[in-house]
C-alpha cells in the first residue's frame, strides 16, 4: 500500500487527472464567486478546490505532488489569502449584505482549500514527518 | 416535538461515548456525535410551519420562509467542529506513536 | 475607531509571521513585541475613551446594519478592564517567549498560535453577540490546545488530549445552551436577549440554559468540579503558554463570560448567586487541599489558580458593590502575579533543569533576576501586606461580612492561611539553600527573559496603587458599575445605537 502510493496510480489515471484538473478548479472558482445568488460561497468552493489538490496527490504519488506544491508554496498562499481577508474586513462593508464581493470569497476559498489539503497531507504522511498538523 | 427529543437523545449518546469509553477513537467519535446532534438541533429550531427555503428570488412573492439564521450558525459550528476533530485525530495518532496503545486508562503518565 | 484593531493586529501578526516564517528570527521577535506593545497602548486609549463616552459604552458597527440585525463590537467598563489586563500580560509574555522559545525549533509556529489565541481572547472581550463570543472562544481554545502540545513530548500530548476532550465537551454544552436560548428569544444579540428575558420572566428554559452555561463556562474557568484539566495542562506546557493559560485565558473565557451572561443578560437572581457562592467555596477548598501534596512546582501553581478563581467566583456570587470591587482587583492582581510565577518557574526549569520542589534551592542567591520576581509574586498571591493580593482578599472578606455571610468570610480567611501554608515550601526552596543538590550547573542568563520578569515584577509591586481613588475611578469603577447595572446593559446598548 505504501509502495503503491509512493509512485502514484496507473498511466490512465494520470492522464485523466491532467485533463480534468483545470475543469475541477474552474468549477470551484465558479461556485465561489456565485455564492451570493445561489448556494455556494467561499467554503463550498474551497472544498472543491481542495478536492482537486487531493486528486493530484492521489494520482501522482507523494513526492511528485509535494515537489509541485511544496510546503513553502502552501504557506505563501495561505498567508497571503489570510492577509487579503483581513484587508477586506478592515476596509469595511460598504452597506451591502456581503460586502466586498471579490476579495472575501476568493480569500475564503484559498484558505479553506489550502487548509484542507494541509490536513490531508499531515494525516497521511504521518509516520515519516515530525511536523505538527495545523 | 418528537424530533427535538430524539435529537437530545443523540446528544446523550454522544456524551456517553465521550465519557465512558476506553478507546481514544471511540471518545473522538463520541465528541463528533455530540457536535452533529447540536448542529441538527440548531437547524431544527429554525423550522417554521409551511416554510420554504430562505432564498429570495426576484419574481416570487415572499410568503413563508424558514429562519435562515440557524443555518448560518450551523455552518460556522460545523467548521469549528472540523477544526476540533482534526486536532483530536492528530493528537490521537501521535499518542499512538508514543504510547503504543489506544487505551486511555493506560495513558496515564501524568500522575496526580 | 480603535476597537477592531484589537482583532486585526493579532490576526495580522499571526499571518505575517507565517509569511516570513523562514526569515530571521529577530525580525519575528521584534514584530511580536511591537504588536503587543501597540495593543496595550490601544487598550489604554480605549480606557480613556470609554470613560469619556456617554453612558460609558463604545459601539463599533461592523456592517452597514444596526444591531440587532447587524454585528457590532461593544466595549464597556468591564470589557476595557479585562482588555487592559489581558494585553498587559500578553506584552510581557511575548517579551519572555522571544528568549525562552529558542530551545524549540520552530518559533514562528509558536508566534502564529500565540497571536491567534490573543485574537480569540480579545474577540471574546469585545463581542456583543453571543454566537460571536462562542466563535472567538473556540478560536482561543483550539489555539490553546495546540499550544499545550507544542513540544510534542509524550506527556504534553497526553495533557493536550485530555484538555481538548474536556474543552470540546464544554463547548458542545455551551452551543446547546445557545440553541435553547435562541429558541426562546429568537435573537442572538446579547442586548436583545436581555430585553426578551426581561419581558418573559423566569421560565424553565432559562433554568436549563443557566445550568448548561454554568457547566460549559465553568469548565473553561477551571471551577471545581470541572478543574481537572488545569493541572494536566499546566504541568506539561511550556512556561509562556502556562502563563497565558492560567493568567489570561481562564479569566477572559471563563470569568468574563460568566459575569457577562449571568449578570448582564440573565439578571442575577438569588438562585444563581447561591450557586456561584457554592461553586466558589468548593473551588477554594478543593484547590487548597489538592495543592498540599504536590512535588511539581507548576502543578502546585495550577491548583493554586483553581483556589484563587474560587475567591473571584465567591465574590461574584455575593454581589454587592464592595464584593465586585474585590473580585475585580483580585482578577487583575492574580493575572499579573500568577503569570509572573509561571514565567519564573519556566526560568527556574531552564536554569536548573528540574521542576521538582525538593531539588530547587537558593534561586535568589544564584539568579536574582528570577528569584526576586518569584518572591514578590508569591507574596502577592498569598495575601501578605502591602502587596495587591492582601487588599483584594481583605475587600472580599469585608464584603462577605457586610452582606451577612460571616461563615463565608471565615472560610475565605482559612483558605488564605492555607494558601500561605502551601506556598511556604517552594518559597523556602527559592530563598534558601535547603535543597539536597547544591551544586547544580547553571546555564547562562538570557536578557529577554530577565527583562520580562523584572518588568512584570515592577508591575506586581505597584499593583496595589490601582486602589487609589484617582486611578480606581478610571480603571475599576466603570467595571463595577457594569456589574451592578445588570440588565440595564441592554438599555445602554440600545441607547448607544441611535
Amino acid at each position: 500500500m505504501n509502495h503503491q502510493s509512493e509512485k502514484g496510480m496507473t498511466f490512465i489515471v494520470k492522464t485523466v487527472t491532467k485533463l480534468t484538473l483545470g475543469f475541477i478548479l474552474l468549477y470551484g472558482i465558479y461556485i465561489t464567486f456565485n455564492g451570493h445568488d445561489a448556494p455556494g460561497g467561499g467554503f463550498a468552493g474551497g472544498v472543491i478546490v481542495a478536492l482537486a489538490l487531493v486528486h493530484v496527490m492521489l494520482a501522482f504519488g507523494k513526492e511528485a505532488s509535494l515537489k509541485l506544491l511544496s510546503a513553502r508554496t502552501l504557506r505563501l498562499f495561505m498567508a497571503t489569502a489570510a492577509i487579503l481577508f483581513l484587508y477586506g474586513i478592515f476596509k469595511g462593508y460598504p452597506k451591502a449584505i456581503f460586502g466586498n464581493e471579490f476579495i472575501l470569497p476568493l480569500s475564503e476559498m484559498i484558505i479553506v482549500s489550502v487548509g484542507l489539503f494541509v490536513i490531508f497531507i499531515a494525516l497521511v504522511l504521518v509516520p515519516k514527518s515530525d511536523k505538527r498538523s495545523e | 416535538m418528537i424530533t427535538y427529543f430524539l435529537c437530545l437523545v443523540l446528544f446523550s449518546i454522544g456524551l456517553f461515548c465521550a465519557v465512558r469509553k476506553r478507546n481514544i477513537i471511540k471518545i473522538i467519535i463520541g465528541i463528533g456525535i455530540m457536535e452533529y446532534a447540536v448542529n441538527l438541533f440548531f437547524i431544527l429550531i429554525g423550522y417554521r410551519a409551511q416554510g420554504r427555503s430562505p432564498i429570495l428570488a426576484r419574481d416570487q412573492a415572499i410568503t413563508n420562509i424558514v429562519d435562515p439564521l440557524p443555518q448560518a450558525v450551523a455552518l460556522t459550528a460545523i467548521v469549528i467542529g472540523l477544526a476540533v476533530m482534526l486536532m483530536l485525530v492528530a493528537l490521537a495518532i501521535r499518542i499512538y506513536e508514543r504510547y503504543g496503545t489506544f487505551d486511555i486508562t493506560k495513558i496515564n503518565r501524568l500522575k496526580e | 475607531m480603535m476597537i477592531p484593531f484589537f482583532l486585526i493586529l493579532p490576526l495580522g501578526n499571526a499571518f505575517v509571521t507565517v509569511l516570513i516564517a523562514k526569515a530571521d528570527e529577530r525580525l519575528q521577535d521584534l514584530f511580536a513585541i511591537f504588536t503587543t506593545l501597540s495593543l496595550f497602548i490601544i487598550a489604554l486609549f480605549t480606557l480613556m475613551s470609554v470613560n469619556a463616552a456617554p453612558n460609558h459604552l463604545l459601539l463599533y458597527r461592523t456592517t452597514g446594519f444596526l444591531p440587532p440585525e447587524g454585528l457590532a463590537l461593544v466595549v464597556d467598563g468591564l470589557s476595557v478592564f479585562m482588555l487592559v489586563t489581558v494585553n498587559l500580560v500578553a506584552l510581557f509574555v511575548a517579551i519572555y517567549s522571544s528568549g525562552y522559545m529558542k530551545k524549540y525549533t520552530d518559533k514562528w509556529k509558536f508566534y502564529a498560535l500565540f497571536f491567534l489565541m490573543l485574537a480569540g481572547i480579545n474577540g471574546v472581550l469585545v463581542a456583543s453577540d453571543i454566537f460571536n463570543l462562542y466563535v472567538f472562544m473556540e478560536i482561543a481554545a483550539i489555539s490553546a490546545y495546540f499550544l499545550v502540545a507544542f513540544g510534542t513530548e509524550a506527556d504534553e500530548l497526553e495533557a493536550s488530549f485530555k484538555y481538548a476532550i474536556m474543552g470540546s465537551v464544554a463547548s458542545c454544552f455551551i452551543l446547546l445552551g445557545i440553541a435553547f436560548l435562541y429558541a426562546h428569544t429568537s435573537t442572538l444579540n446579547m442586548a436583545g436577549i436581555a430585553r426578551a428575558i426581561a419581558a418573559s420572566g423566569a421560565t424553565r428554559v432559562l433554568q436549563l440554559v443557566s445550568v448548561l452555561f454554568l457547566m460549559g463556562f465553568g469548565l473553561k474557568a477551571a471551577l471545581a468540579p470541572f478543574h481537572a484539566w488545569l493541572a494536566y495542562a499546566h504541568s506539561s506546557a511550556p512556561a509562556p503558554v502556562s502563563a497565558m493559560l492560567s493568567g489570561v485565558l481562564i479569566k477572559a473565557l471563563g470569568i468574563y463570560a460568566i459575569a457577562r451572561i449571568f449578570f448582564s443578560i440573565f439578571g442575577a437572581s438569588v438562585q444563581i448567586c447561591q450557586i456561584l457562592i457554592a461553586l466558589g467555596v468548593l473551588s477554594m477548598i478543593i484547590g487548597a487541599v489538592l495543592a498540599f501534596g504536590q512535588t511539581d512546582i507548576k502543578r502546585l501553581f495550577a491548583y493554586s489558580t483553581v483556589s484563587q478563581i474560587g475567591y473571584v467566583v465567591l465574590a461574584l456570587g455575593v454581589a454587592t458593590p464592595l464584593a465586585f470591587l474585590g473580585a475585580l482587583v483580585h482578577i487583575f492582581n492574580h493575572s499579573i502575579s500568577k503569570s509572573l510565577l509561571f514565567l519564573t518557574s519556566g526560568s527556574i526549569e531552564r536554569l536548573m533543569g528540574t521542576r521538582q520542589i525538593d531539588k530547587i534551592s537558593g534561586v535568589i542567591r544564584r539568579a536574582p533576576a528570577t528569584g526576586y520576581p518569584a518572591l514578590f509574586s508569591a507574596l502577592s498571591i498569598c495575601g501578605v501586606p502591602p502587596m495587591g493580593g492582601f487588599w483584594a482578599k481583605l475587600i472580599i472578606i469585608f464584603a462577605c461580612v457586610q452582606s451577612g455571610h460571616p461563615i463565608l468570610a471565615l472560610i475565605a480567611a482559612l483558605v488564605g492561611v492555607m494558601t500561605l501554608a502551601y506556598y511556604f515550601k517552594p518559597m523556602t526552596c527559592v530563598l534558601f539553600d535547603v535543597g539536597t543538590d547544591a551544586s547544580i550547573v547553571m546555564k547562562k542568563a538570557c536578557i529577554a527573559i530577565n527583562t520580562a520578569m523584572v518588568s512584570l515584577a515592577v508591575v506586581v509591586v505597584i499593583a496595589p496603587f490601582i486602589l487609589m481613588p484617582g486611578i480606581r475611578k478610571i480603571f475599576i469603577d466603570g467595571a463595577v458599575a457594569v456589574l451592578m447595572n445588570g440588565t440595564s446593559y441592554a438599555n445602554i446598548v440600545f441607547g448607544a445605537i441611535r
